[in-house]
C-alpha cells in the first residue's frame, strides 16, 4: 500500500488560512490502513485545523470534514461534485495521486496536501511501516530471492553487499538492516546461495522515474464509448 | 468565578470515577471547577474526544485511569497514555500548550489523590491562564457540560 504521514498542523494551517471555507477531503483506502488520512484522522486534523486558525484570528474560516472511498479514482470523486461547490479550497488527505485526482476533477478550486506520500509499503509492526517497493517499472525481485535490492539497500546496488555492511547492519543508520546480508541469508536458507554468484546485469531505469509520468494501457479493456472520460 | 480554569476529567469507572467518588464521601475538599466524565476504561479514549473538549473552549483536561498493570481491560490505560502523547504532541502543533492536558494513574482507593490532582491540574492551569480557545461572551462551561451529559447518556445506553 502507499504509506503517508500528516504534515504538521501549521504548516498546513498556513497553506489554507486565507481562505474562507475549505473540506479537508479523507480518503478510505491506503491512507486509511496507514492510519494518516482516514475517516478518524481526517476528523482529528479538522479540530486541530479549526483550533490553529482561531488561535491566529482567523477563526471565521470554516473548516468542514468528509472521508470518501477512494480518491485516486474518479468514480468515487463522483459523491464530492455536488458539495465542492460550497467551498473554495479543498484539502486532501490522500496521497500525492488523490491530492492529483481531486485537483484534476476540480479545476476551479484549490486543492492543497495534507498528508506527505512516503513509499509503497507494508505494516512491519504495529504503528511501523517499511518502505519495500520503489515502483521502478521492471521488478527483478526473482533474482534476489524476494528482496529487493533499490529499496533494501541503500546504495541500490545490484551485486553487494558494499564495505559498510556490518554484523548483518548498514553503515547508514544503526537500525537498517544491510539488504544484501538479508538477501544473502534467505538465498542460504532456500539453498539456492549458487544463483547469487553470477554478476547481475545493470537495472534498465529506463522503465522508471526517467522519461516523464508512465502509464499502464490494458487495450483489451479500453472500449470506445465506455469509461470515465467516455 | 470567569478566572477560574474549567477542567474535564475523564475518569475510568473502576479507579477514578471511584475514587472522586470516595473523595466525595471523605467530605475532601478540591476544586469545583472540574467536570467528570465517567468512561468504562481510559482505553475508550480517542484523541477526537480530547481536541474536542479545547476546541469547545476548555482550559484543561485530565485523563485519569488505573495504576499500570491494574487495567480492568488489561491495557486500556496504556493505550489512553500514548493516545494522550499523541494529543499533546498535537496541542504543541497547533499552538496551544501541551501541559493543558494530562494523564494520571490512580487506584479506587485513593479519593485523597483525586483531589490532590485537581488541585495540582487547577494551580497549573491558573499559571498558564484562560484557553485562548475560549468562546467570547459565554463561559465553556455549557460546552463542558454538555459533552458530560453526552458520555454519561453514552455509558448509561440512552439514546436522547
Amino acid at each position: 500500500m502507499i504509506v503517508a504521514d500528516r504534515k504538521h498542523v501549521a504548516e498546513i494551517r498556513d497553506m489554507i488560512k486565507d481562505h474562507d471555507r475549505v473540506l479537508l477531503v479523507g480518503c478510505g483506502t491506503c491512507v486509511t490502513v496507514c492510519l494518516a488520512g482516514g475517516e478518524r484522522e481526517t476528523g482529528i486534523l479538522g479540530s486541530a485545523l479549526r483550533m490553529a486558525l482561531k488561535l491566529i484570528g482567523r477563526d471565521k474560516v470554516t473548516v468542514d470534514e468528509c472521508t470518501i472511498e477512494r480518491q485516486c479514482e474518479d468514480a468515487f470523486i463522483d459523491v464530492l461534485a455536488g458539495r465542492v461547490a460550497e467551498y473554495d479550497a479543498i484539502c486532501s488527505l490522500g496521497c500525492g495521486a488523490g491530492v492529483q485526482a481531486l485537483a484534476e476533477r476540480f479545476p476551479r478550486v484549490p486543492v492543497y496536501p495534507g498528508l506527505n506520500t512516503q513509499f509503497i509499503g507494508i505494516l512491519e509492526d504495529q504503528g511501523v511501516w517499511a518502505e519495500k517497493c520503489a515502483g521502478c517499472g521492471s521488478c527483478r525481485l526473482g533474482e534476489f530471492v524476494g528482496i529487493c535490492p533499490i529499496t533494501r539497500c541503500a546504495k541500490r546496488l545490484f551485486n553487494g553487499p558494499c564495505g559498510g555492511s556490518r554484523d548483518g547492519m548498514c553503515e547508514v543508520r544503526p537500525d537498517l538492516e544491510c539488504g544484501w546480508q538479508l538477501i544473502y541469508n534467505r538465498a542460504k536458507a532456500l539453498g539456492i546461495l549458487d544463483r547469487l554468484e553470477s554478476i547481475a546485469e545493470a537495472h534498465d531505469w529506463s522503465a522508471g522515474f526517467d522519461g516523464g509520468p508512465r502509464k499502464v494501457v490494458r487495450e483489451d479493456q479500453r472500449i470506445a464509448g465506455l469509461g470515465p472520460n467516455a | 468565578m470567569d478566572d477560574e480554569p474549567l477542567i474535564i476529567a475523564f475518569c475510568c469507572h473502576y479507579c477514578a470515577y471511584a475514587a472522586a467518588d470516595l473523595a466525595g464521601s471523605m467530605r475532601l475538599e478540591y476544586p469545583d471547577n472540574v467536570r467528570v466524565l465517567r468512561l468504562p476504561c481510559t482505553g475508550k479514549i480517542e484523541i477526537d474526544y480530547l481536541l474536542t473538549a479545547f476546541e469547545r473552549g476548555i482550559d484543561g483536561v485530565i485523563v485519569a485511569g488505573c495504576l499500570e498493570g491494574g487495567c480492568h481491560f488489561l491495557e486500556g490505560n496504556l493505550r489512553a497514555r500514548k493516545r494522550v502523547e499523541r494529543a499533546k504532541q498535537i496541542l504543541e502543533e497547533i499552538g496551544l500548550e501541551p501541559g493543558r492536558l494530562e494523564m494520571f494513574n490512580l487506584s479506587s482507593a485513593e479519593g485523597t489523590r483525586f483531589a490532590e490532582i485537581v488541585t495540582e491540574m487547577t494551580q497549573r492551569l491558573t499559571e498558564l491562564g484562560p484557553s485562548p480557545l475560549r468562546p467570547r461572551g459565554e463561559r465553556a462551561e455549557r460546552g463542558a457540560d454538555e459533552m458530560a451529559r453526552q458520555a454519561e447518556a453514552a455509558l448509561t445506553g440512552e439514546t436522547k
